[in-house]
């Protein structure tokens, strides 16, 4: 593979991204299953980069989620978002950050609906009018949470207390990235490298001194596709599309995945759990699985963050073999503990899929 | 293994790599016409048996191309040995010996 | 007085103008912006539909060109031409400036770029070449390898790169695309006689006198398969082979196979150098970006603007022969407007 060729790509995806004054869209999925991320990405930026950043109690979901599974209407999800644009004017924003890859598909599609049919724009501001009383500016700037802590990764790289690199071999570690369809697949000019060669997460991993390998499925969908998962009796065709990815990644014997999108990092997560279950098939050498991670948890464990303040124990994958690789410091007694050092129990253990006691 | 509900779905693409064309070569040596074809379905359009059952010639031949040849025994017992294919084929492939050929390969490789 | 006429452009269109013209008692300035005349089909090895060198073709119009009605202008571009008095001033890089009765614009297509197909991993991955850069290893006359010094042993050759594709900026068919895959698919299976060869097609447009006998025979003689469905995406396995996804349509399935290299059967697109040419001189291009005839039965060669005339591939895709017969007709057009 020849990196030039990729490069000449990335030069044709460059993308305007903030600097600083930013209003925070949460993200439904990770606010769950990966509290720590969220957590991370607002640690990071306040606390390493200091910038300025409103993370704002009075937004809601955007509905995507019921907007894709065909129960919430385009009218109705482009009000939704419309008030989080009115709450990011009252407070006085124009930057906005989006954590979650559903939702900024949504919202770059949106801004291009109204782009094309300014009626639509019109008729969403009554609506808002209507029903809330509020008015909204449209933001000048959309940045997806990843393209931040892209456009910030040699900063962080300067901070960072670990890299990604294997302690006993020397070795870059060899990492998979997946950015989720909705990151650019539909509107490839908001994508930092396009859909083809995104090189949004790439360049993180490059910067804190690991390797990407990019595999034949690499741009496969994680089989996410919001109806199909919710529907239990068409969930087999959803692990089918992560379980074609494992299989093909797995001759590559990568030390962990990092996702960009919540509902990609869900299922690659919890999906090798289910096919260990189903069909006791792990896709690491080991037994252990393949570390499941958001880029915000990858670049937490850069900066020396404690792994189990960034929730890594909540994942389905364990991730000990990884922080063991990259040599970072944890203790195994307080993985099950919460912030306050009180004992929440242990999960229960997987039948296959290995997991560090 | 646990039962979650559901079962994971079985792909449904052709793996080329993963196929058995033994069959295929066997027909193309010993009717080397077939080498020939377009798929321009003019076979299957005037076929006896197609007319009535589920049966399609020229999905028969994509199937052997592609080594997808599991369930092709059953599918080639529905052809009645007519010869009309043999008529309307524009590339003059001799169809009715593929169909005996395919048959006499099914055996030597079972 | 002896009637003269700039030709720009000294591919094989321009060539054999300039032989017809000159044979007429016509004075013809040939400008070329390269060194050599002769165009793509001088880069290209052999040619559809018999398999002749590309040589004998641009040899053959070279000799027609020594000849005194004839000045060779190389290394030349154009820079500006005017009309004065009935006549056409042509202005070139080298300062030279030339009045003449009337123009041909012989300036030909750009083949199009295929790093543009992103998804096809065109100088990404290491096993994907063009239609061109296999034209270049056969005239090189080495022994056809993957990037790792291996004989391939399964080839994937891809028809309509940057044709009939509306997200490559191009609607028109090329043309000559089919008919090169089916050469190019058997020039490989005669020098590499263990090699599987697979074209992946929408349509097979074998239209010309011969393509059909030629598909035929590389069907029948050479078992080159043909797949009818477009390559959706490329992927590098961890060997350096490629796994290639496409519709098997006549199958209605996804198919995947691993192939060790991709041949991309790039198209004809309008060269730079035409808009450009047409902004300079108030012509009109159509749709497809290259330059319009104003009626599509008698208008060829014609342009809108009266002295200016086209010859070749600068109005459309065209093969060797039907440029010829173009660049023949053509002469006989300005023929008739400088007399």
């Amino acid at each position: 593979m020849k990196l030039e060729g990729k490069k000449r790509i990335w030069d044709d995806y460059q993308k305007e991204i903030a600097d600083n004054n930013y209003y925070f869209q949460r993200s439904c999925i990770r606010q769950n299953f990966f509290p720590g991320s969220e957590h991370a990405f607002l640690k990071i930026l306040k606390n390493e980069l200091g910038k300025d950043i409103c993370d704002d109690e009075h937004h809601t979901t955007c509905t995507g989620i019921g907007y894709h599974a065909d129960v919430v209407l385009f009218e109705t999800i482009m009000t939704v978002v419309a008030r989080h644009f009115a709450l990011m004017t009252e407070k006085g924003y124009e930057n906005m950050i989006i954590s979650c890859v559903t939702s900024f598909g949504i919202y770059t599609e949106i801004l291009e609906t109204w782009k094309h049919f300014p009626d639509v724009l019109k008729k969403v501001r009554q609506h808002l009018k209507k029903a809330t009383g509020r008015e909204f500016e449209i933001p000048k700037n959309i940045a997806h949470a990843s393209d931040i802590i892209f456009k910030f990764r040699e900063e962080i790289a300067a901070r960072a207390k670990y890299r990604l690199i294997n302690r006993n071999t020397g070795e870059p570690l060899k990492i998979v990235e997946h950015i989720g369809c909705h990151y650019s697949k539909m509107f490839p000019v908001h994508g930092v490298g396009g859909a083809e060669f995104p090189y949004v997460l790439q360049g993180m991993v490059e910067s804190w001194g690991g390797q990407i390998i990019d595999y034949p499925e690499r741009r496969h969908c994680c089989g996410f596709g919001f109806r199909q998962y919710l529907v239990k009796a068409n969930r087999g065709y959803s692990v089918a599309n992560s379980k074609k990815k494992f299989e093909s990644m797995k001759p590559y014997k990568p030390d962990m995945i990092v996702c960009n999108c919540p509902g990609c990092t869900m299922f690659m997560d919890k999906w090798q759990y289910t096919i260990s279950e189903m069909e006791g098939k792990t896709y690491d050498e080991n037994g252990f699985g393949i570390p499941v991670l958001t880029y915000e948890e990858m670049a937490g464990l850069v900066l020396g963050y404690n792994p189990w303040e960034l929730g890594l124990q909540m994942h389905e994958v364990q991730s000990e073999p990884l922080l063991d690789k990259m040599g970072v410091a944890y203790h195994p007694d307080e993985k099950y503990k919460d912030a306050a050092g009180n004992y929440l129990g242990e999960p229960a253990f997987p039948t296959n899929l290995k997991v560090c006691v | 293994m646990k039962d979650f509900g559901f079962t994971i779905t079985k792909d449904r693409q052709i793996d080329y790599d993963q196929h058995d064309h033994r069959l295929l070569q066997f027909v193309l040596e010993n009717e080397p016409s077939f080498q020939a074809c377009i798929s321009c379905g003019g076979c299957t359009a005037t076929c006896s048996a197609g007319n009535l059952i589920d049966f399609n010639i020229r999905k028969l031949n994509m199937l052997l191309r592609r080594g997808e040849t599991e369930g092709l025994e059953k599918e080639i017992n529905k052809c009645m040995l007519c010869g009309k294919c043999m008529l309307v084929c524009p590339r003059g492939i001799n169809t009715r010996n593929v169909i005996l050929k395919i048959k006499e390969a099914i055996q030597k490789f079972r | 007085m002896t009637k003269k006429v700039a030709i720009i452009g000294g591919g094989i269109a321009g060539m054999e103008a300039a032989s017809v013209l000159s044979r007429m008692d016509i004075e013809v300035l040939l400008i070329e912006k390269r060194q050599q005349l002769g165009g793509h089909v001088g880069e290209w090895d052999h040619l559809f539909p018999n398999f002749r060198p590309a040589s004998e073709i641009t040899r053959s119009l070279l000799n027609a060109l020594q000849n005194n009605n004839i000045k060779i202008c190389a290394n030349t571009v154009v820079t500006g031409i005017a009309r004065k008095a009935g006549l056409f001033e042509v202005k070139t890089n080298q300062n030279q400036n030339f009045k003449v009765d009337g123009i041909l614009l012989a300036t030909g297509f750009d083949l199009f770029d295929a790093h543009k197909k992103e998804e096809y991993g065109y100088g990404i991955y290491e096993n994907v070449i063009t239609s061109a850069d296999l034209e270049k290893k056969l005239k090189g006359g080495n022994v056809l390898t993957t990037a790792s010094g291996c004989v391939p042993k399964r080839i994937a050759m891809i028809h309509c790169v940057g044709s009939r594709d509306e997200k490559a900026g191009y609607f028109h068919c090329s043309r000559v695309c089919c008919i090169t895959a089916v050469k190019q698919a058997i020039e490989i299976r005669q020098k590499l006689p263990n090699v599987e060869i697979f074209c992946f097609y929408m349509d097979l447009r074998m239209y010309g006198k011969g393509f059909e006998e030629i598909y035929r025979e590389a069907q029948e003689k050479w078992g080159i398969q043909f797949v009818r469905g477009r390559l959706s995406e490329a992927g590098e396995n961890i060997d350096g082979g490629l796994q290639i996804k496409s519709e098997d349509t006549l199958s209605g399935r996804p198919l995947k196979m691993i192939v060790d290299m991709i041949v991309l059967m790039v198209g004809m697109v309008p060269a730079e150098s035409t808009s450009q040419m047409a902004k300079m001189l108030g012509i009109h291009l159509s749709g497809d970006g290259f330059i319009a005839h104003d009626d599509v039965h008698f208008g060829s060669n014609i342009t809108n603007v009266p002295g200016i005339f086209t010859a070749g591939t600068i109005t459309s895709p065209m093969t060797i022969s039907d440029t010829i017969a173009d660049a023949r007709s053509a002469a006989l057009k300005i023929c008739e407007y400088i007399a």
